[in-house]
Parts: structure tokens; C-alpha cells; sequence
């Protein structure tokens, strides 16, 4: 296989011009090749100049000051929701909360929605392929509540068994929680119609989509998604943002989370009233640049085009499989291409996926060594660790070669040759 | 800048990783402890035969993960083979990383150190003979070392 850039819709190598980290040289001569997107993304000056632009001319706090200076702040922190909520296209900008990241995000619905919805005997049903942060929350909810977890199981090949998950589902199901798009296998899952059998069976949903949003279009009313959580740094934006989306009546039900400032309507010494949404979910000082700044990611991506994105990650993805396929003695974890966003996570035979990673860096290269905040799909797929090279925008298909050079080069290091030392046994 | 990476994986490294030091279960164990690296994944456990006098008599490991993780335990092993349990006790962190020689980022220390902190605790840790469950051979999960073991 040999599509060269020039043939790509999208071109990588002018997109390069705007990341700053990418020209990047390390260990003396070796450029950067930075495949650990899926971890975070680099972000272009664009996204650094909103910062600045900020923290030089329009910082003051938000909603609090009668002065022009946190006015223009407030403004950007607002106009930054408003384009959260057109890209993702929700109803109302009250169903945009601004966190500190996916995490937060569900641990918010698990405390707030969780506390006041789930009670003994209730069930909810995630899925084997769940990070960490999709899986903690929701067994420390059934620590408190008693509740029961179900776990959708996968196929081999690293997709969700929908006929198990349509057994799971009954009468106690009262919340499907599951990702848009595996970290580790990339799959990108049935969304919409693992929605529409929860709702038939009366369950509550909450979409995962930290790894998706950045990539796959995403429509929250076409959807039906009761709750859909994602971070802006894995999508060009700075880190300590996040967004909880919520459909409005689902918002209004539930009680506040953290309390503090901005929550609240009034308070006295012994009761406070909660503010209306979205405030009543922002308590405290929010990340007031980081969310300006994840504004200007949104545009950046909308004059990339998430459809030429998803594109670019896909050829990407092909190559990768290809060529790391001519290898041998490469063992992928989850589908086929065609399944899934620009993850590739793999097993060496004889290798180590730490020292996989560690013989990359030594060409330059950043890929993922470890279970990826994933250890039960990793017991469940019977190893302890693998690597991962996950990909964006700005990676081209000679950073791919390069990889997969490396890749072949740690194999012959690591190639058995009947060594014997002159030890005594 | 020197690049540590250079001297890791040395032939000596790749030899006890191929070629490794009594990996295997050690018989009529009287000592055994097994831990992981829960961050990445590197598990050893070392059973050994002790006598009355402290004195090692035999020692074995096994375990799976990273080359550096289990190239050091076989150099480990190979070392304390015929010592005293005060030796063990005397052998420092800083002479792990000396014994296993290529220089390690802090990352890449844990790795090689995992061994070391097995051992340290295998000697403080009977097996019970009259119990079964007590020598159950490999159990990838163990319990926790404390952080001065």
C-alpha cells in the first residue's frame, strides 16, 4: 500500500506549521514523532494565542464583577459554552457544564444523578471496554446505594456483544454507561442504537465520548443521549476543561454536587437556594481560560472539518495495520480499521510493550506502554500490558514508516539467539 | 546530551533476559513473596530455602514483564545464591541499580528494583507448611509491599 500526502484531502504538513511542540527535537537529532493522542493532543497557536490573548487583555472572574474587565472575560467564558453547545449541537446552553475533564464529569452524574436515582437492587450496565474512569465511579455509587453492575461483554475482536447487552437490559436497568470509542481497541460503538434499547427499556444514558468527540461528528439530539462527557485536551484544547452535557430536564432534577460559589441563588447561614443551570453545576472559580481556549480548539476543528479528520485517521490506521501485518508477530488488539477511530494498540511476540515503547522514544518516537487505564480489559483479553500508537490530524504517513521501522528494529533486538551465558545453572 | 537508552538493553542485559538464572519454582520453599509493578504490569515472585543459620540454600524467581524487570531479577537471584539473609538485608537500592548496571531513568528503576523489594520481603515472609494455600506457586496477586520494604 502507497498513498502518498499529496493525495490526502487532508494535509498534514501544513496543519504541522501550527503546532510549535511538533518541531520538536529530542535525545540530539531526532524529531519528535508524537503518536499518543489519545492520551492528549497537542494543541496549535491558535488555541495558545486564546490563552494568552485571555490571561494579556481579558482575565477577571467570571459572573462576579461589576466591572468592564470581568465583563470581557465572561463574555469569552460564554461565547466559549455557546460553541460547545453548537458543536455538539444541544438544544439549550444551560445543558453545556463546564468541568475539569471526562473524569468530573462522571463523577458528577454518579454523585448528583447517581445519589438521588439508584437505590438497592437497581442495575447499571457498563461495558468491558471502559476506562478506568467509566468504571470507578459507578462501583463506588454501588458501594453506597447497593446497586448492581452489569458489564456488556466484547467479542474477540474487540466489539460489544449487542445480543448480550439486549439480555442484560430489563425492568432494574436504570443506566447504560458506556464509551462512544475504546481507548485502547478504538472501536467506535453502535451509539445511537445502544441508546434507543436503553430508552426502550426506561434506562438513563451516559456516553463516554472523550475519544470520539474529537474526531466523530457528534449531534447529542440526534443521538438521545441523556448525558455525554468529554475533555478538552484531547481535542487540541488545554487540559483542566471538560464538559458534561445533559438533556435540560434530566439537569433540573438533580440536586447540586459540589456547593460554593456561583451554585447558588441565595444564601443564609443555615441554607442556601442553588442557582439555575448551568450555574448550579459550576461551583467555585470555573477553568475559566482553559474553556476559552477550548472555544478556540472548536474552531480550529471546524475549519479542519471533523469529516476529513476522521478520514486521515483512517488511512492512517490502514497503513499502520499494513505494515505492521508485513512484520509478523504482531498481535492487534480490537477490529479492523473500518471499525474504529485512529487507535492502534498491539502486542510484540518477544517484546515487552515497555520495551517496545522504551526502543521507540529512542528514535523520537511517543507511543503508549501499559494498560491505558484499562485493566480489565486487559485481564479480559488475557495480557498484562500492550503498546499504543494513536494518531490525529497533524501525523503523516512517514511518521507511520517510521513507527513501524522502529517497531521491526526493537523485534530484531529482542530476536531469541540462543544465548547462553557461562553461569553455572 | 548522552543517551541513556544506549547502554539498556547490553548484551549481558539481553542474556539474562533469554537466558535468565534459576526462573522456576524453588523446591522445599520456605520462603516466598511475590508483588507487581501495578503501573505497568511486572510481576516477580522469588521462593527461597532457608536453614536455621540464615543461611540461603536456594533461591528461584519467576515472574513476567519488561526485560529490565526480569533481566534484574535473574541477576539478583544469581548473586544471592549461597548468602546469608544479612546479606540480603545489607544489600542496598543503589547496589541493585549498580549489580544491574546500564543506567536507568526513575521510571526504568522501579522496573529493575521490583526484584530487590521482592526479595527484601521473601525473607520475612514463611511459608506455612502445614497449610496448602500457603505455597500456591505463581499467584499474580499478591498482597501490597510497604513502601520501606
Amino acid at each position: 500500500m502507497s498513498v502518498a500526502d499529496s493525495t490526502l484531502p487532508l494535509d498534514p504538513e501544513r496543519l504541522r506549521a501550527d503546532f510549535p511542540i511538533l518541531s520538536t527535537v529530542i535525545h540530539g537529532d531526532k524529531p519528535l514523532v508524537y503518536l499518543d493522542n489519545a492520551a492528549t493532543t497537542q494543541r496549535p497557536r491558535q488555541v495558545i494565542q486564546s490563552l494568552v490573548n485571555t490571561y494579556e487583555k481579558k482575565y477577571a472572574n467570571v459572573h462576579r464583577g461589576i466591572h468592564w474587565l470581568s465583563d470581557q472575560s465572561t463574555d469569552l467564558y460564554e461565547e466559549a459554552r455557546g460553541k460547545v453547545q453548537s458543536f455538539l449541537n444541544a438544544p439549550s446552553p444551560q445543558e453545556i457544564i463546564f468541568t475539569t475533564g471526562t473524569t468530573h464529569s462522571i463523577n458528577l452524574v454518579a454523585r448528583s444523578w447517581g445519589d438521588a436515582n439508584i437505590q438497592a437492587g437497581d442495575e447499571i450496565i457498563l461495558t468491558e471496554m471502559e476506562h478506568h474512569s467509566n468504571l470507578v465511579p459507578w462501583q463506588q455509587l454501588a458501594e453506597r446505594s447497593q446497586c448492581k453492575l452489569r458489564h456488556i461483554p466484547i467479542t474477540d475482536d474487540g466489539l460489544l456483544c449487542l445480543e448480550s447487552y439486549a439480555k442484560l437490559l430489563s425492568e432494574k436497568t436504570k443506566l447504560v454507561a458506556f464509551t462512544a470509542s475504546s481507548n485502547v481497541l478504538g472501536t467506535t460503538n453502535p451509539v445511537q442504537q445502544i441508546i434507543e434499547m436503553a430508552r426502550s427499556a426506561g434506562a438513563k444514558t451516559l456516553v463516554d465520548a472523550a475519544q470520539s468527540v474529537p474526531k466523530i461528528k457528534t449531534d447529542v439530539q440526534a443521538l438521545g443521549a441523556d448525558f455525554l462527557v468529554f475533555s478538552g485536551h484531547k481535542m487540541m484544547g488545554p487540559s483542566g476543561v471538560g464538559i458534561l452535557y445533559g438533556r435540560e430536564n434530566v439537569l433540573e432534577e438533580m440536586p447540586p454536587f459540589f456547593g460554593g460559589g456561583s451554585m447558588i441563588r441565595r444564601v443564609y447561614l443555615d441554607r442556601y437556594e442553588p442557582a439555575d443551570l448551568p450555574a448550579k453545576f459550576e461551583a467555585g472559580t470555573p477553568p475559566i481560560v482553559p474553556a476559552i481556549g477550548l472555544g478556540a480548539a472548536i474552531d480550529y476543528l471546524d475549519q479542519v472539518g471533523l469529516d476529513s479528520i476522521h478520514q486521515h485517521e483512517k488511512n492512517l490506521t490502514e497503513r499502520a495495520h499494513a505494515a505492521l501485518e508485513m512484520i509478523g508477530g504482531i498481535h492487534f488488539l480490537g477490529p479492523a480499521p473500518e471499525y474504529k477511530v485512529g487507535i492502534v494498540s498491539f502486542t510484540v511476540d518477544g517484546v515487552h510493550a515497555h520495551d517496545v515503547a522504551q526502543l521507540l522514544d529512542r528514535e523520537g518516537i511517543a507511543i503508549r506502554a501499559g494498560h491505558h487505564c484499562t485493566m480489565p480489559l486487559h485481564r479480559r483479553l488475557g495480557i498484562n500490558a500492550s503498546n499504543r500508537a494513536s494518531f490525529y490530524l497533524y501525523n503523516t504517513l512517514a511518521e507511520i514508516d517510521q513507527m513501524v521501522a522502529a517497531i521491526e528494529g526493537a523485534k530484531h533486538l529482542f530476536q531469541r539467539k540462543g544465548r547462553k551465558s557461562s553461569r553455572p545453572q | 546530551m548522552p543517551n541513556n537508552d544506549e547502554e539498556l538493553y547490553q548484551e549481558h542485559v539481553l542474556d539474562h533476559y533469554e537466558d535468565p538464572y534459576h526462573r522456576g519454582q524453588c523446591e522445599k520453599a520456605t520462603h516466598a513473596h511475590e508483588d507487581d509493578n501495578p503501573l505497568c504490569g511486572d510481576i516477580v515472585r522469588i521462593e527461597l530455602k532457608l536453614d536455621e543459620g540464615g543461611k540461603i540454600h536456594d533461591v528461584w524467581f519467576d515472574g513476567d514483564g519488561c526485560c529490565i524487570s526480569q533481566a534484574s531479577a535473574s541477576m539478583l537471584i544469581e548473586k544471592m545464591n549461597g548468602k546469608s539473609v544479612d546479606d540480603v538485608k545489607d544489600f542496598s537500592a543503589e547496589q541493585m541499580l549498580d549489580l544491574f548496571g546500564a543506567r536507568l531513568t526513575p521510571n526504568r528503576q522501579k522496573c529493575c528494583l521490583l526484584s530487590w523489594r521482592v526479595l527484601q520481603s521473601a525473607i520475612f515472609s514463611p511459608l506455612d507448611a502445614s497449610d496448602p494455600d500457603s505455597n500456591p506457586g505463581p499467584d499474580f496477586n499478591g498482597p501490597d509491599l510497604g513502601e520501606e520494604s
